[in-house]
C-alpha cells in the first residue's frame, strides 16, 4: 500500500529529472518548449489559447500548460522548486508571493515588462503592489476577483423567497436561508464551510474585524467583530440553514449547489466558468452582491504570472509570463468568460461573456473591497486558522474560544517574520 | 612469471596450483552472481538504502521553504517526543495494522473455499478477489468514499433500506479510521488468498489419506494438518501485511484527505496515520527535516515489530 506509493514516486522522480534532461540542452537560438503551470480546470481552454497566440508571434517557442488540482498546486510546486524542475511560468496567488519572491524563487520581470511596452498603469494598483517585493515587479497582474452570492432561483421561487439583490443584509440572508430550508427533501439554505476567502473572510470585514493588522505584526483573530464574522457561519449550521461539516466534507458544497441541494453559496467570480457550462444548472441560477453586515466589504484578489528563476529559458520564460498578462492575453481570458482579466477595459468583456449571470455584481463590489489578509509567510499561520476554525465549526469549541486561541497562534507565526 | 604452458608441467604440485585456479573461479561466480542481482540490487541501493541513511542524516537537520538545510543536532526528536499528533498518529497506525491483520485469516478461509475440490467457476472467484489487488489505489480511495457518502452513498442506501440510519463514515471521527480499514483489508485479501491458496497446494495428499485412516476428521485434519503445514505461510503474510498496513498511506489520503483545496476533513485530525502525518510535514507544511524525523522512528517501529515477529516465529512457525 503506502509501498506502492513510494514506488510510484521513485518511478514519477525519474520520469520527471528525465524529461527534465530531454526539454533542456536546446538553450537559447533553438526550438524552446516551455511548461505553464496553472490550477483552474475551468479556465485551460482560454490559458491554451493564449499559449497558441504566443507561438503564432514567436514560433520558435511552444508554451506546454500543465493542469494540477488547486489541493495539490502548491505542494507539488514548492517540492517542484525543492528539486529545481519547477515549471518555467506559472500561476502565483497574493498569500504566497512572499515567500517565492523572498527566497529568489522567481525572476524579476521589469526588464521584460519595459521591453515589451506594457504601462502597468493599466491594471490596479493594489495589484501590481501585490507582487511588487522590494521594488522589482516579479509577477503581473492576471485577473482579480470578488466574492458573490450564488442563487439557485428555482428553489427561491418553488420556496415563495424574493431573489437577494444589493439591498440584502445579513438578517435578509438568514431568514431567506431559513425558509429555503426542507430537511423533508435534504434541501438546505445555505453551504457554509470554513472556507476563508469566499466565507468568513468577507463577513469578518463586514462586521468590522481584521484579520492582520495593517502593519502586518499581530492577528485580529480575537478582535470580538472578527469574532461576530465568524459566528455568522457557524450559526447558520447550528440552525440547520447548512449542511454540517461531515456533510460538507462528503460533498463539496459547490457540488451541493450544483445538484440543487443548497440554495446559497457564496463562490468566487471564478465559478462563473463552471456553473455555466452545468447543464443541470441552465435557466436556474444567478448571481448578487453580498449580504452587507455593519458595512459592505468583499474580498478582493487577483492572480499574476510569474517567471521561475532557474527556467532553463529564462528570457522566454519572463517574455511569455509578461506576454500571459498583457493586453492580447487577458483579452482571450475575458472572452472565454473565465475570470475577470485585470487589464484596464477588458471587464466589460467578461461581464458580457455570460449574460445570464448579472456579473456586474462581482465589479459593482471592488470599491468596497478589502485585499487578501496576507504577510510575508501566510501559510504559516493560515494552517493554524484551518485547523482551529474547524474546530469551532464542528462545535468541538466555542467560536471565541477558538478565535482567541488562534489569535495567539497567529501572533506566533507572524513574530517569526521579519 | 608463470605462463599457462607452465602449468601442467608443474603437475605434481597440482593440489597446490589448484587453490589459485578455484579462488580465481570463485571469484568468477561472486562477480556473475553479483552481475544477476545487479538490476534489483541497484535500485534497492539507490532507492530504499541509501534514502535510509539519508533521512537518518536529515533528520538532524531544519529544511528552508525551498531546500538548503542546517545541522540542527537531535532537536527534531526533542520536539518529536512531545508531540502529541505523533503519538496520536501513532497510535492509529498500530489501530490500523491491527485491523487489516484481521484480514489474514479471511484470506485463509478463502483460500480454503477456493481450493475445495470440484468448486465450478474457481479462475473467476480467484479473479474477483485478486482485482483489487491490481487495481490503482487512487481509483479504490475514489469510488469507497463515495460508497462511504453519508448522503448519497451507496452503503447508506442500502442501510436505510433495512431501516437503519447510517453515519458519515469518512468525516467522522468515530468511524473514519474503521471504514478505512475496511478497505485496507479489502485490497490485501485478494493477495494474501493466492499466497495461500498456493500454501495448501503444497500440503502433501498423503498425509491427510493417513490422517483419514486414523479416523482424523476435517476438522481435526484441519487443525492437525493444514494449520502447522501452513504456518510458513501464514508468518510470511502476517509479516508482508503488517508492514504495508504500518506504512499505510493511499487509501487514508484519498479518503481522508481534503475533498477540496479550502475544507479539511473534520475526521483527519483523529484519525491521520504516521505516514499521513509525514506527508503533511514534509510536503505540506516543508518541515522535511522533522518529517524525516518521524519517518525514522517509523522505521525503528516497523524493525522492532518485524524483529518481534520473527522471534515469536520459533514458537509457532513449522518448517517441514
Amino acid at each position: 500500500m503506502g509501498n506502492r506509493w513510494w514506488k510510484a514516486v521513485a518511478v514519477a522522480a525519474v520520469a520527471v529529472s528525465g524529461a527534465a534532461c530531454g526539454g533542456g540542452g536546446a538553450g537559447d537560438g533553438g526550438p524552446v518548449t516551455l511548461t505553464y503551470a496553472i490550477w483552474d480546470k475551468d479556465q485551460q481552454s482560454a490559458m491554451e489559447k493564449i499559449a497558441q497566440e504566443y507561438t503564432k508571434a514567436h514560433p520558435d517557442v511552444t508554451v506546454k500548460v500543465q493542469l494540477t488540482a488547486n489541493k495539490e498546486y502548491w505542494t507539488k510546486l514548492q517540492t517542484a522548486v525543492t528539486g529545481g524542475s519547477a515549471p518555467d511560468v506559472f500561476w502565483m496567488n497574493g498569500p504566497r508571493i512572499g515567500l517565492y519572491a523572498s527566497q529568489g524563487v522567481l525572476q524579476p520581470l521589469d526588464e521584460q515588462i519595459a521591453a515589451a511596452g506594457v504601462d502597468t498603469a493599466a491594471y490596479p494598483k493594489s495589484l501590481v503592489d501585490l507582487y511588487t517585493f522590494e521594488g522589482k515587479k516579479y509577477g503581473l497582474p492576471k485577473d482579480y476577483d470578488t466574492i458573490g452570492l450564488w442563487y439557485n432561483k428555482a428553489l427561491f421561487d418553488a420556496a415563495g423567497v424574493k431573489h437577494p439583490d444589493a439591498s440584502w443584509t445579513w438578517d435578509d440572508l438568514k431568514a431567506a436561508a431559513a425558509k429555503l430550508t426542507d430537511p423533508a427533501k435534504g434541501q438546505y439554505g445555505i453551504a457554509a464551510p470554513a472556507d476563508s476567502q469566499a466565507n468568513y473572510y468577507n463577513t469578518i470585514f463586514q462586521a468590522g474585524g481584521t484579520v492582520i493588522s495593517a502593519d502586518g505584526r499581530k492577528s485580529g483573530f480575537d478582535d470580538p467583530a472578527t469574532i461576530e464574522g465568524l459566528k455568522f457561519w457557524v450559526d447558520l449550521i447550528k440552525s440547520g440553514s447548512s449542511p454540517t461539516v461531515q456533510q460538507m466534507s462528503d460533498t463539496e458544497p459547490t457540488q451541493l449547489f450544483s445538484s440543487g441541494k443548497v440554495a446559497m453559496y457564496y463562490g468566487g467570480s471564478w465559478e462563473a466558468n463552471g456553473f455555466a457550462k452545468n447543464a443541470d444548472l441552465t435557466g436556474k441560477v444567478d448571481v448578487a452582491p453580498l449580504p452587507k453586515g455593519k458595512k459592505e466589504a468583499v474580498v478582493i484578489h487577483g492572480l499574476a504570472n510569474v517567471a521561475y528563476a532557474k527556467s532553463k529559458h529564462p528570457k522566454q520564460a519572463a517574455d511569455f509570463a509578461v506576454f500571459a498578462s498583457g493586453k492580447q492575453a487577458q483579452q482571450i481570458q475575458a472572452e472565454a468568460g473565465a475570470v475577470i482579466s485585470a487589464y484596464q477595459g477588458t471587464q466589460d468583456t467578461w461581464v458580457k461573456a455570460h449574460p445570464q449571470f448579472q456579473l456586474q455584481a462581482f465589479i459593482d463590489q471592488v470599491p468596497d473591497s478589502v485585499p487578501l489578509p496576507r504577510s510575508k509567510n501566510t501559510s504559516a499561520w493560515a494552517k493554524h486558522a484551518e485547523d482551529l476554525l474547524l474546530k469551532a465549526w464542528t462545535g468541538e469549541k466555542d467560536v471565541a474560544d477558538a478565535a482567541r486561541e488562534l489569535a495567539k497562534a497567529v501572533d506566533e507565526e507572524l513574530g517569526k517574520e521579519k | 612469471m608463470t605462463t599457462l604452458e607452465e602449468v601442467p608441467v608443474a603437475a605434481p604440485q597440482r593440489a597446490v596450483a589448484g587453490r589459485p585456479v578455484r579462488r580465481r573461479l570463485r571469484r568468477r561466480e561472486w562477480l556473475w552472481g553479483l552481475a544477476f542481482i545487479a538490476p534489483n540490487g541497484l535500485g534497492l541501493l539507490a532507492f530504499y538504502i541509501w534514502p535510509v541513511f539519508q533521512t537518518l542524516y536529515y533528520s538532524f537537520t531544519e529544511w528552508g521553504a525551498f531546500g538548503g538545510h542546517t545541522w540542527v543536532g537531535a532537536e527534531n526528536y526533542v520536539k518529536l517526543l512531545s508531540d502529541p499528533e505523533v503519538v496520536k498518529a501513532l497510535k492509529n497506525t498500530l489501530l490500523y495494522a491491527g485491523l487489516v491483520l484481521l484480514g489474514v485469516p479471511v484470506s485463509l478461509v478463502l483460500a480454503a473455499l477456493i481450493n475445495t475440490p470440484g468448486l465450478r467457476g474457481a479462475a473467476v472467484y480467484r479473479v474477483l478477489y485478486f482485482l483489487p489487488v491490481v487495481t490503482m489505489p487512487a481509483a479504490v480511495g475514489m469510488v469507497w468514499r463515495w460508497l462511504y457518502n453519508g448522503d448519497i452513498g451507496l452503503i447508506n442506501h442500502v442501510l436505510s433500506l433495512a431501516g437503519v440510519e447510517g453515519h458519515h463514515w469518512v468525516a467522522d471521527p468515530r468511524f473514519a479510521l474503521y471504514a478505512t480499514a475496511v478497505v485496507g483489508i479489502w485490497m490485501t485479501v485478494g493477495y494474501n488468498m493466492v499466497i495461500f491458496a498456493a500454501g495448501l497446494k503444497g500440503i502433501p495428499k498423503d498425509l491427510y489419506e493417513a490422517a483419514e485412516l486414523d479416523g482424523a476428521g476435517p476438522i481435526r485434519q484441519f487443525f492437525g494438518i493444514t494449520l502447522p503445514m501452513l504456518s510458513p505461510t501464514a508468518f510470511f503474510v502476517t509479516v508482508l501485511t503488517s508492514i504495508g498496513a504500518l506504512q499505510v498511506f493511499d487509501v487514508i489520503y484519498l479518503m481522508l484527505g481534503s475533498n477540496s483545496a479550502a475544507l479539511r476533513n473534520p475526521a483527519i485530525d483523529e484519525n491521520q496515520t504516521i505516514v499521513f502525518l509525514f506527508f503533511e510535514r514534509a510536503f505540506v507544511d516543508n518541515d522535511k527535516g522533522y518529517a524525516a524525523a518521524i519517518a525514522f522512528v517509523l522505521l525503528l517501529v516497523i524493525l522492532l515489530l518485524t524483529i518481534v515477529q520473527f522471534r515469536a516465529q520459533k514458537r509457532w512457525v513449522h518448517y517441514a
